[in-house]
């Protein structure tokens, strides 16, 4: 009966999502007032309405229910019960649903909180939002039904893709779907505005908290999935330029300029029209995101469902969405009125500065990610575009980006001079400069790429700590905090980076137990190798003792596992993470001689990249706080 | 500046800051587009010199050599064609790297026609190909690379 009642209260939510779309209709009609006091109470069933169907599903995961197809395909009786809740979006329908459940309660989130927002811009937000979700509705119920029972049931479930059982890994999908979903919420704001043109600062300071935790969101789950991708696979990278890894690096990208641009339009009423561009954008990039990953086009190692016909389900609602904004966007963007102007060298030109170079990044990407699809669909030929093409041509531009990021908060709004700002920047290009000259002296022959950024990196730390200086640390507002933490987080990973690539130290070599390897400042001791057994595999398991110096020593057990079913080999690293970087092992084959291979990196400061990436979300979240106190502080004045 | 000019200049920079930027993506894809060979492909269009690139295709039978090192192999790689392309390695091949399965690898020609390999991508189960193997194959899956 769960199944049954999950799928019924799904319909009744659907069916809420057409009410609301026709009410929002009706409502912003001459003379349709009356049914505006339904908006919200429609959106909130709503969302009670889908809540109780995700969590149903849930239910049926825990219980295993096996005549229900998707439990059956994707569970197991004897699967951990984290493992069993986290299989209920670890698979292609149920992470729909989810998408589907979190944007209803997204949604009324903004029936009930947002009280600042002009009441026709409300109902224009809520119905654009039930127009999005009606199309996520129709692709459940008529293409992918999660409920969908199987008979006769199965004596047991087919289980989790191994892949998928890690815990970091559980988590990682919700953690991109809020973040995408958030954007979401940011276009029917766009939306909205657009429809009763009432584009405006008002507008952008309802969308702002919007774009914030949802690029919180992106940025967390970029940093780790980055991070899982380093430990778990075991080649020592960190990022890979995988397609799945470009979906949602592009909404991210979409979202930090989208955030920068929602600033100038909240605080100086500047780049109206701009703005609405990308919030149309940073949707268009997010629901690519969910096309890629979902539609199997891609072979990668996250895309675990092949079906053409839901690929073209969600290539027609992309179509459909972003192509209908886009019109909208067309007829109304010459209502959209002038905003207030600006110097070029202001505060304002500096956000524009950013919007423009993270434009050209997030087209330097969408070009390589989409162009072998594109080529393969037109020419039937298949080809790989890969990092060489993506660092050599994002890379100096995102060095750029770094640079004006330092600089721009220094800037004053509307207009400044170029002297002040030199004088401004003083310390921080003074710590530039011993930075380079340090650099030359105690690491000469270090490459270009890595030189560069490492001095970037130093000076645009000391100017993102600039704004702070001489202030009152107490006095200065939360968001201030947040943007300051974010930026010197950016320098803190693009340090990490440099780093890596520039110190990272390799051995590869076959050795046999008893025998020392040196790497970077370590000496490592191969003690012994033996076999192991684990819950679910068996594995070769050898012993190495690390020392620096006189040190003490520590153990590294890297690991050459085999699973039993379905039959998988996997390496497990050994990291081990010291202040000043991480020692990586792994364990490979041996031959016949006794002979082991092993390959072990010293990564200094390596840890920092992701460091860097939880300062920038950090930072993200003290803003959203400070946002939210000072507009309820603002709403409590009004009252 | 009048905010008329103003616009129109924001406007130009923009027009030529994205421009520019598909014209960088674009004359690096020329570079980069043609980034995986199979055997066939370098017998038709030679080699390519001087760059990174990824060769693919499946592990000659009978053709891993390992050298006294215990970390470099040499392998042959071939596809449907009757061409085959040399493979030095240095490193841990992965997992599931063995005679007459699919392999990407990633590295760069040598001017004699051995490919140097950096890095070796193997398939993650039992079922995997190359994607770009498996079309000529006639049937297609998806798997995990990497």
């Amino acid at each position: 009966m769960i199944a049954e009642t999950a799928l019924a209260a799904l319909w009744l939510a659907a069916a809420m999502s057409v009410l609301q779309l026709l009410f929002g209709v009706v409502a912003l009609r001459p003379g349709g007032g009356e049914v505006t006091s339904a908006m919200r109470p429609i959106a909130v069933a709503q969302a009670l309405l889908v809540g109780l169907s995700f969590l149903l599903l849930i239910q049926l995961f825990l219980r295993t229910d096996l005549s229900v197809g998707l439990v059956a395909a994707n569970s197991h009786t004897m699967k951990p019960w984290l493992y069993k809740v986290a299989g209920a979006w670890g698979n292609h329908e149920g992470s729909m649903l989810l998408w589907v459940t979190v944007l209803a309660i997204a949604g009324a989130a903004v029936a009930l909180f947002e009280r600042r927002l002009d009441e026709r811009t409300l109902i224009a937000t809520l119905a654009a939002q039930a127009a999005i979700g009606l199309g996520f509705y129709a692709f459940l119920l008529f293409s992918s039904n999660p409920f969908e029972r199987l008979f006769p049931a199965p004596l047991e479930g087919n289980g989790l893709n191994p892949l998928l059982q890690d815990p970091g890994l559980a988590f990682h999908p919700p953690t991109l779907y809020f973040g995408y979903v958030g954007i979401s919420i940011a276009f029917s704001f766009a939306v909205g505005a657009l429809i009763t043109r009432d584009v405006g600062p008002a507008f952008a300071r309802a969308m702002r908290p919007w774009v914030l935790a949802a690029w919180i969101f992106l940025t967390l789950g970029i940093t780790a999935g980055s991070y899982w991708a380093y430990y778990e696979l075991g080649w020592g990278g960190w990022w890979f330029w995988d397609p799945v890894e470009n979906a949602s690096l592009m909404p991210w990208l979409a979202a930090t300029a989208l955030l920068h641009s929602v600033t100038v339009l909240a605080t100086r009423d500047g780049l109206r029209a701009w703005t609405v561009m990308l919030a149309v954008v940073a949707f268009s990039m997010s629901m690519i995101g969910t096309f890629l990953v979902r539609s199997g086009i891609l072979t990668s190692v996250h895309s675990f469902a092949v079906d053409p016909e839901r690929g073209a389900f969600i290539l027609a609602l992309l179509a459909l969405y972003i192509g209908g904004a886009l019109a909208l966007f067309a007829l109304r963007v010459g209502t959209v009125k002038e905003g207030s102007t600006f110097d070029l060298v202001s505060r304002e030109g500096a956000l524009v500065a950013n919007n423009l170079f993270l434009s050209a990044i997030l087209g330097i990407v969408f070009v390589g990610t989409l162009y072998p699809l594109l080529i393969e669909a037109l020419a039937g030929e298949k080809l790989s575009v890969g990092p060489p093409y993506f660092n050599s041509v994002a890379g100096p531009i995102a060095l750029a980006l770094v640079a004006v990021m330092g600089a721009g908060p220094l800037l004053r709004w509307r207009r400044d001079r170029v002297t002040d700002l030199v004088r401004r920047l003083a310390l921080p290009l003074a710590i530039t400069g011993l930075a380079l000259l340090a650099l030359l002296l105690l690491a000469p022959g270090l490459g270009i790429l890595p030189l560069v950024g490492l001095v970037v990196a130093f000076g645009v730390g000391a100017a993102s700590l600039a704004p702070l200086w001489k202030r009152n640390l107490r006095r200065t507002p939360l968001f201030t905090w947040g943007m300051v933490i974010s930026h010197l987080g950016i320098a803190v990973s693009l340090a990490g980076m440099a780093s890596e690539a520039a110190f990272t130290k390799e051995t590869l070599i076959a050795a046999r137990p008893g025998e020392t390897v040196r790497v970077g400042p370590y000496a490592l001791r191969f003690d012994s190798v033996a076999p192991i057994a684990g819950p679910n595999w068996t594995a070769m398991e050898a012993t190495l003792t690390a020392r620096r110096g006189d040190g003490g020593g520590f153990v590294l057990r890297p690991q050459a596992r085999t699973f039993n079913a379905p039959r998988t080999d996997t390496s497990e690293a050994a990291i081990a993470t010291r202040l000043d970087g991480q020692l990586y092992t792994v364990i490979g084959k041996a031959d016949e001689g006794g002979r082991w291979q092993l390959r072990l990196w010293w990564k200094p400061f390596v840890t920092l990249i992701w460091l860097g990436g939880a300062l920038v979300a950090f930072g993200g979240l003290l803003s959203l706080i400070g946002r939210v106190r000072r507009r309820r502080r603002d709403g409590e004045s009004h009252a | 500046m009048k905010p008329k000019t103003q616009r129109l200049f924001l406007l130009i920079l923009a027009i030529v800051a994205v421009l520019a930027a598909v014209l960088l993506a674009m004359s690096a894809l020329k570079d980069q587009a043609a980034y995986f060979y199979a055997p066939a492909d370098v017998a038709r269009e030679g080699a390519p010199q001087g760059r990174n690139v990824r060769i693919g295709g499946m592990v000659k039978e009978g053709s891993i050599r390992r050298a006294a090192d215990g970390v470099t192999i040499a392998f042959v790689v071939g596809d449907d064609s009757p061409h085959t392309i040399a493979v030095r390695y240095r490193g841990i091949v992965p997992d599931l790297f063995r005679e007459e399965s699919g392999v990407v690898a990633e590295g760069r020609f040598q001017p004699d026609g051995l490919f140097v390999a950096d890095e070796i991508l193997a398939k993650h189960d039992e079922n995997y190909m190359p994607p770009q193997l498996d079309a000529k194959k006639g049937e297609h899956k998806s798997e995990s690379l990497k």
